[in-house]
């Protein structure tokens, strides 16, 4: 910026530099994915609503389970509680009673968070099943179309130069300063990184953990069982697994707005992303 | 990359259009969206038709060690028939009890428990899975359903195997409580861990448990193993029974295949 002489002091010229980011399957995949797991997660939180608790194992232990969400009254008043081992946190409110249709009630997730609304557990399964047949479809897609095209080894895998700055880049995303110019033409190697983490190990894995809570499945592939330990281990990894997606969408949102809502909406749209070169940086 | 926009963008608009209006019909009541429940019906055919293209006839659930068995075995749907003649029934012992297995059978047959125990026995230890997301291991024997099938003789045009019971439940229905009954098609019903159990643990069943019988279909959810059976009918179709979707559970909003 010293050398920039065309620009007057203190004033940055902001020249647009559009590249393609996004091929047209990460965009629509994306979108789906989006849809989907919205879908699911609200669906979801209805099934678990049907028995608030998590187990490892093979069983229930219904007396002392290792994390439930439940309620009791106290004084004549509904207090909702989750529960971890022996500890217990009051969630009134929002975990094990909450408002429905104006009326305090026991309920575990609270309406606005379940698909359906009210408790309808029939419906929330088959909702969850509709997406989750559209989620792997789609996400089939997007993992043939990845691996064929090498998408996930250029776009996923941090270059030995990202590797050995890797300390630096983290201090920056800290200090919510984003690349601009060259350096954003491919994901830095946090973004690699995670996005290599969630679309290929956790998404995954919450797939299969689902699997696993299938009797059915469970016959035609025993090694499901096996795999995680049994199916109460397999639920309890599909809730966390999903918890986990949970807080990605929140950071990965976070993000998005910070650096720059137009920008990252325009380039998975249209797939156009401006790297933002300012005008001198490379004269 | 060259872009063409007007065909592919008109495809991916539409697709786009018709992905956003399911997920949009999720978020308005959903029952009552005769294409959104068209959709999720379909879905549940889905699943059993995806399952029974990997599933074999002869594939097992897993079985488990006597040392695995749940010391609580945790009871819900009914747990204690109101029915008169159950009641009455319950209290000898089930001396006088007749399992019924008739519809489309060559001979239609009465048979006793001491004649049901006469047959040929299997015992179990299996994972039983309630559709709530919980899960129990019990130890369970009984005589193969298979058996009583073929001793009645099944006829051609039978295709589903419909369980009549004592218990009835109380749903607010003006009209009184609703019969139990729940099916499942020939295919879950000559499994070989499809049985009709009169012990549990080793102990005739507890009433809570589905005394004097009750079915055992093991690569499906809880709520297919009707309690308390007091007939077998062979079907071709069950959409006159109830509310026609194939049993109490499924009237009540449940997919009919619970293999997940």
């Amino acid at each position: 910026m010293s050398n920039d002489d065309a620009v007057p002091k203190g004033k940055k010229q902001h020249l647009v530099t559009l590249v393609k980011r996004h091929s047209v399957v990460v965009r629509v995949t994306h979108w789906i994915t989006v849809l989907c797991l919205t879908m699911l997660l609200m669906s979801g939180l209805q099934i678990f609503n049907a028995r608030p608790q998590l187990d490892f194992g093979n069983k229930t232990d219904f007396d002392h389970p290792p994390v439930a969400i439940d309620s009791d009254k106290v004084d004549g008043k509904a207090r909702g509680y989750v529960r971890i081992g022996v500890h217990r946190f009051d969630t009134t409110g929002v975990l094990g009673m909450s408002d429905f249709e104006g009326k305090p009630t026991e309920r575990a997730f609270p309406s606005w968070a379940t698909l359906p609304g009210e408790q309808d557990l029939g419906t929330g399964r088959a909702i969850h099943f509709t997406f989750a047949w559209l989620f792997v479809a789609n996400g089939l897609v997007y993992l043939v179309w990845g691996f064929a095209t090498r998408h996930f080894r250029r776009d996923f895998v941090p270059s030995r130069f990202q590797w050995r700055h890797i300390g630096g880049e983290i201090l920056d995303h800290a200090r919510l300063r984003f690349p601009k110019g060259e350096k954003a033409r491919q994901y830095n190697a946090i973004q690699k990184i995670t996005y290599f983490l969630v679309a290929l190990v956790l998404l995954p894995l919450l797939v299969v953990a689902g699997w696993t809570m299938s009797p059915g499945l469970d016959a035609a592939f025993p090694f499901l069982l096996h795999i995680f330990g049994g199916r109460q281990t397999a639920r309890s990894v599909h809730f966390f697994a999903a918890f986990g997606v949970v807080l990605f969408v929140l950071v990965h949102v976070a993000l998005v707005l910070l650096s720059g809502l137009f920008n990252n909406m325009r380039s998975m749209i249209s797939g156009w992303y401006d790297i933002g070169q300012e005008r001198g940086t490379h004269g | 990359m060259v872009d063409r926009p007007t065909t592919r963008r008109t495809i991916l608009t539409r697709g786009a259009a018709a992905i956003a209006a399911l997920g949009l019909a999720g978020c308005e009541k959903i029952t009552d969206n005769p294409f959104a429940r068209q959709v999720l019906d379909g879905v549940g055919g889905l699943n059993r038709t995806a399952q029974e293209a990997i599933l074999g006839s002869e594939q097992l659930a897993p079985e488990y060690e006597f040392s695995d068995v749940s010391t609580m075995f945790y009871a819900n749907g009914s747990t204690d028939p109101d029915d008169e003649h159950y009641k009455a029934m319950a209290a000898k012992s089930f001396v006088a009890y007749k399992l019924v297995v008739d519809g489309l059978v060559e001979r239609p047959l009465e048979l006793t428990l001491a004649e049901l125990r006469a047959m040929p026995a299997r015992t179990q230890i299996t994972r039983h899975d309630c559709v709530e997301g919980w899960s129990c291991i019990g130890q369970w024997t009984g005589t193969p359903l298979q058996g009583v099938l073929d001793r009645a003789g099944v006829k051609a045009t039978a295709r589903y195997v419909v369980f009549y019971c004592f218990d009835t439940m109380d749903d607010g229905d003006p009209s009184g409580p609703t019969p139990f009954y729940g099916s499942v098609d020939l295919l879950a019903a000559r499994h070989p861990q499809t049985i009709l159990a009169y012990d549990m643990g080793g102990k005739p069943l507890e009433v809570k448990y589905g005394a004097p019988l009750r079915l055992r279909v093991e690569r499906q959810l809880g709520y297919k193993m009707t309690k308390y059976i007091k007939r077998i009918q062979l079907m071709e179709d069950f959409k006159d029974i109830g509310q026609g979707k194939g049993g109490y559970w499924e009237d009540s909003g449940y997919q009919w295949y619970a293999g997940i």
